[in-house]
């Protein structure tokens, strides 16, 4: 087959592109399907079910047959519909589902297996036994029945995402859609106007109609000049606008560079939020087909997809077509090919009044009833009159009517209302709110109300926005009437498709209906007609008819068809836009970071935090002999840790005290100035919360820490309880966790350390005692804050410097800390010193602990009220008789798994005989080693006990002795040196 | 979602983090007899209308101002906004 005459294709310029394998050529302004079919290609997929040889059906997104997959290796790409891919130099395409060729797939055996395959197949038949399903059924109903195949390696493209606003986005860039933006555009409100094809002018660019007596090309031309010499319009081609969502928030993907090659460093795709105070819904029709015998063979299509790959891409099928239709669009097909010399067979009209429109076989009162042709259409049999006749033709074009593009303005649950005259569902009342529907998706057929209903729309939505806006001059256009009969399928007993991608026939339908499943929503689930990538844009509303001749019923009275987003598939990698990898979430870097790394130290993620896990020193082959070392030092030596991470929150005011005696469970109100204080929260339920140290650095200004997992939900409950629970009191809040560089300076040379860096700071234990607080400068003038506080159990120190400082901090403590042996300490070593010392983390308060059972029953204030300070009373928390204890294993080599359960010994392994868990594990070197940590039934009461931790996960178990929950130092006597 | 700020305007929903039934302002009085009941309502209960409810919405992305959000749930059009503490300071409390 040669190109016919005309188009709206660059000849002057040749595209390679191949399919299959097989070489092709195309020329720029082809898309994939109409290259294809200018090269006489005609069978281009099978489909879902039965592996029938498919064609195309239309010309737009609603293709449901010739799905592809493009490019290669990691960019391949499934599912992709040929009939929306801009053609490329290049392009490889490859067809789907089809072994071991498209010309000849094994599976095809299905078909002739096609009464096991009707609806509801899978679930009568794969019943029992059970087990057989995972292992054998799906499996293999997996290989049979299926589209394109993922590529399995991570996309290599960039994606992005972006935010738009304006007065007014309009939705389609046909006839409709380009009469609303250049009213809006005139007037001077903000517009956007989307498309999803790379040209503008919708239907326009398919039909051989005049405006003003000129090509429709030239009136859409002198528009696009127009919008590009004003500043208050952005057209956006290749922009699909795919969902509606709450208070005008539109979705739409734009193909930035789908249709190159290679993105060469652009996005591949954007992801655009655009917010609209108003929007024009000037999305088109979609035609539907009429169901027949074998009506999917290739080469059968809709007509007007047919006539638009004559009049654009200069593309037919076949050389001898025939039309079949229900209404007048049909015969425009006809009189269009006839005039660029393809032979017209006939055209069978199911209306006996129909009249010809042009010089060609008209059959009135006809319907085709059967096809033939195993891989391509050869003939048709058309009954009429009472006769029956086979007439050869390679294409049909069928016509059933066209359906308005409703999609999104069922999106907020809008109901589309159903239109005698046109046999179609229109847009309601009750769609998104400032939506406002044009042209045909408002069933506005011909191209003169097309263009008023677009022009009017804007200026509807103007005049609601209060912007005057007048109507431009329009184009004298075609003024047509659209008369359509109620047929949409030919009675008979084989086979004729409705759902051509999910293999749902009119038979189907009649099943689903004997069986009980007359609902639109369960016929969609029963037949799955309506689902996969095109969401029955050409079927529901042909299934929904159907299904009301069986009942007997009106269209309206069985159902609606109503759509979800997205309009067209969404790629999971635009959604994702660049957030995925190591931009998923923000990455937050401590002060010394970059210092740690100097150092070689081994990073491990805490929340968004990347924290010094160990520091590796040369000889070291595994991480214990890191921890281990680092852990001595502190208790030997001195250690520096960065414990910035820990949330850090001012709190200021007169009330400060009042207030943080509210929020934390023990007393906070008689907290003296220049004193530390251990403060513990409880949830509003009473459970333990989150735990840190309160430092009164004035009558009217607090400084608290929370957990680094806690930061920012401490933060909002606290702002939560100043802002609604006690708005009288006179109290500030700020973050200052990213202010502030923290560094744990611990150990027993810790004192000798911070004496050669403050200045002039009595560091005595008479004047700086365990728990003091102070404001003070170092390293000649530098501001500081210096904690007195432990986690480690030793004589220990948190010295705070505005962040900028932290990483010179470190680097001068190292340095003059060299010769008492100051050593860099990680999270690990951090957990083993706590551990030792019996402090309450994370695993402890991992919000099912109450205060009692960590010890800190007594922490919880009967004086005054605090927030979960009632319910930490009732009586399932109060009752609660686990503690918190330490726990030694009996043989000193054996391990301590936290998560294993306790058991008294000799007790069976079972719930009811559970007694609590191990919260935390560690080695220890100063006890020489396993400890852990763990809650247990009655623990306070049961110190010395041998009882069994078990780990059935791993078939282990050991025999651990309760101990106190401390393991270094039991009277606090190192702390406070 | 936009949300209507009463200081900044309109302000995208993503801004803000969602806590739910804006009854939870009004935390029971501790030292009553029944407190312990009270309480458990107020933990445990939430009202969750299909219709107009008031509701907490916290502007973490942004001024950190809680807001009480009055939204219809079924349709999402928002029919007020105010600052959670103007509320709170005007609402009659039962106790204290």
């Amino acid at each position: 087959m040669t190109r016919l005459s005309g188009g709206l294709i660059d000849r002057s310029q040749t595209l390679n592109f191949s399919f299959d394998g097989k070489r092709y050529q195309g020329n720029p302004g082809d898309t994939l399907a109409s290259a294809l079919l200018a090269n006489g290609v005609r069978l281009m997929g099978r489909s879902f079910k039965y592996h029938r040889p498919r064609g195309l059906l239309s010309v737009g997104s609603e293709e449901p047959n010739a799905l592809v997959e493009l490019r290669s290796g990691a960019r391949r790409e499934p599912n992709t519909r040929a009939t929306t891919v801009e053609l490329f130099d290049g392009l490889e395409a490859r067809s789907q589902n089809r072994w071991p060729s498209l010309g000849f797939d094994a599976l095809a055996v299905n078909d002739l297996l096609s009464p096991f395959f009707t609806a509801g197949f899978y679930y009568k038949t794969f019943m029992w036994p059970k087990a057989f399903w995972e292992k054998l059924y799906e499996p293999a109903i997996r290989r049979a029945a299926g589209l394109g195949r993922l590529s399995m390696q991570a996309d290599p493209d960039v994606y992005d995402k972006g935010f738009l606003h304006c007065d007014l986005l309009v939705i389609g860039g046909g006839v409709a859609g380009l009469a609303a933006a250049l009213t809006a555009a005139r007037s001077g409100a903000r517009v956007i106007l989307a498309d999803e094809d790379f040209r503008l002018g919708g239907r326009l660019l398919s039909e051989t109609r005049t405006l003003d007596g000129a090509q429709a090309s030239d009136w859409i031309s002198a528009l696009e000049a127009e919008f590009e010499s004003l500043p208050n319009i952005r057209v956006m081609r290749r922009t699909t606008v795919f969902g509606v969502y709450d208070h005008g928030i539109y979705g739409a993907v734009e193909g930035v560079s789908d249709h190159l090659p290679e993105a060469n460093g652009r996005v591949r795709q954007t992801l655009w939020r655009i917010t609209a105070k108003r929007a024009v819904l000037a999305a088109g029709a979609t035609e539907r087909p009429i169901a027949f015998a074998d009506n999917d063979r290739p080469g059968i299509m809709l007509a007007g997809a047919m006539r638009a790959y004559a009049n654009r891409w200069a593309a037919c099928p076949s050389e001898t077509i025939a039309v079949f239709t229900n209404n007048d669009d049909g015969h425009r097909t006809a009189r269009d090919l006839a005039a660029k010399d393809v032979k017209i067979a006939a055209v069978i009209d199911v209306r006996p009044d129909a009249k010809a429109r042009g010089d060609y076989r008209l059959i009135t009162g006809g319907m085709v009833a059967g096809s033939r042709g195993r891989l391509g259409l050869k003939s048709i049999e058309v009954q009429a009159n009472g006769r029956s006749e086979w007439i050869e033709c390679g294409a049909l074009g069928v016509s059933g009517g066209w359906n308005p593009n409703v999609h999104l303005f069922s999106h907020h649950r809008g109901r589309p209302v159903w239109n005698e005259p046109l046999q179609a569902f229109l847009p309601g009342e009750n769609g998104p709110l400032g939506l406002i529907p044009a042209g045909a998706a408002a069933g506005h057929f011909s191209t003169g109300d097309a263009l008023r209903s677009g022009a009017r729309a804007a200026q509807r939505a103007m005049g609601e926005l209060g912007i005057a806006a007048s109507l431009p001059d329009l184009p004298r256009a075609e003024e047509a009437d659209y008369t359509v009969a109620p047929v949409f399928h030919v009675p008979g007993k084989k086979r004729a498709w409705v759902d051509f991608q999910n293999d749902v026939t009119v038979k189907d339908i009649k099943l689903a209906h004997a069986e009980n499943m007359r609902p639109v929503e369960h016929l969609k689930r029963y037949t799955t007609l309506g689902m996969a990538t095109d969401q029955g844009k050409t079927s529901n509303v042909t299934g929904l008819a159907v299904m009301a001749e069986l009942t007997g019923r009106s269209i309206p009275e069985t159902g609606t068809t109503i759509f979800r987003p997205p309009y067209t598939p969404v790629t999971l990698s635009v959604l994702g836009g660049g957030d995925t990898g190591r931009h998923f979430r923000p990455r937050r870097l401590t002060p010394t970071h970059h210092w740690a790394e100097a150092q070689g130290a081994v990073f491990v993620e805490v929340g968004q935090w990347m924290r010094a896990q160990y520091f590796p020193r040369a000889g070291e082959t595994h991480w214990r002999q890191s921890v281990d070392r680092e852990a001595r030092a502190v208790r030997g030596a001195v250690g520096l840790c960065d414990v910035t991470t820990l949330g850090k929150i001012d709190v200021q005011g007169a009330d400060a005290g009042e207030f943080l005696n509210r929020l934390y469970c023990n007393m906070m109100a008689t907290l003296k100035v220049g004193r530390v204080r251990y403060g513990l929260m409880l949830r509003e339920d009473g459970f333990a919360y989150d735990d840190g140290t309160c430092a009164r650095l004035a009558e009217d200004h607090c400084v608290v820490t929370t957990t680094t997992a806690n930061a920012g939900l401490v933060y909002r409950n606290m702002e939560f309880a100043r802002q609604c629970l006690w708005p009288e009191l006179d109290v500030q809040l700020i973050s200052t966790t990213n202010a502030w560089a923290q560094i744990a300076v611990a150990g027993p040379k810790s004192r000798a350390l911070l004496a050669r860096i403050v200045d002039g700071f009595d560091l005595s234990n008479e004047a700086f005692p365990f728990m003091a607080c102070a404001e003070l400068t170092v390293c000649d003038g530098l501001r500081a804050r210096l904690f007195r506080i432990s986690f480690s159990g030793e004589l220990a120190y948190e010295i705070a410097v505005p962040a900028r400082y932290g990483h010179a901090l470190i680097e001068r403590l190292m340095e003059l800390g060299a010769d008492l042996g100051a050593t860099p300490y990680g999270t690990e070593a951090l957990g083993v010193l706590r551990i030792e010392k019996g402090h309450a983390a994370g695993p402890e308060l991992n919000g099912q602990a109450t205060a009692l059972m960590v010890g800190l029953g007594s922490m919880v204030s009967q004086k005054k009220d605090s927030v979960g300070a009632v319910m930490s009373r009732r009586e399932g928390l109060a009752g609660d008789r686990r503690r918190l204890v330490g726990l030694r294993p009996v043989d000193p080599a054996g391990k301590v798994v936290s998560g294993s359960h306790l058991f008294a010994e000799g007790a069976p392994w079972k719930f009811d005989t559970d007694q609590g868990w191990i919260t935390s594990a560690c080695y220890s070197p100063h006890v020489g080693s396993m400890i852990g940590l763990g809650f247990l039934e009655n623990g306070d009461e049961r110190l010395g006990e041998v009882i069994v931790a078990a780990n059935p996960l791993e078939g282990e178990s050991a025999r651990l002795r309760v101990v106190p929950a401390h393991f270094v130092d039991p009277e606090g006597a190192r702390l406070r040196e | 979602m936009l949300i209507p700020h009463p200081l900044l305007g309109l302000r995208d929903a993503q801004e803000f983090t969602y806590l739910g039934d804006a009854r939870l302002i009004d935390r029971p009085d501790p030292s009553a007899p029944d407190a312990e009941a009270a309480f458990c309502d107020y933990v445990f209960l939430r009202d969750n209308p299909a219709g107009v409810h008031r509701e907490f919405w916290f502007h973490e992305q942004g001024d950190r101002s809680w807001l009480v959000v009055t939204r219809d749930t079924v349709t999402h059009e928002v029919l007020g906004a105010e600052l959670a503490r103007d509320a709170a300071l005007s609402r009659t409390r039962c106790s204290k």
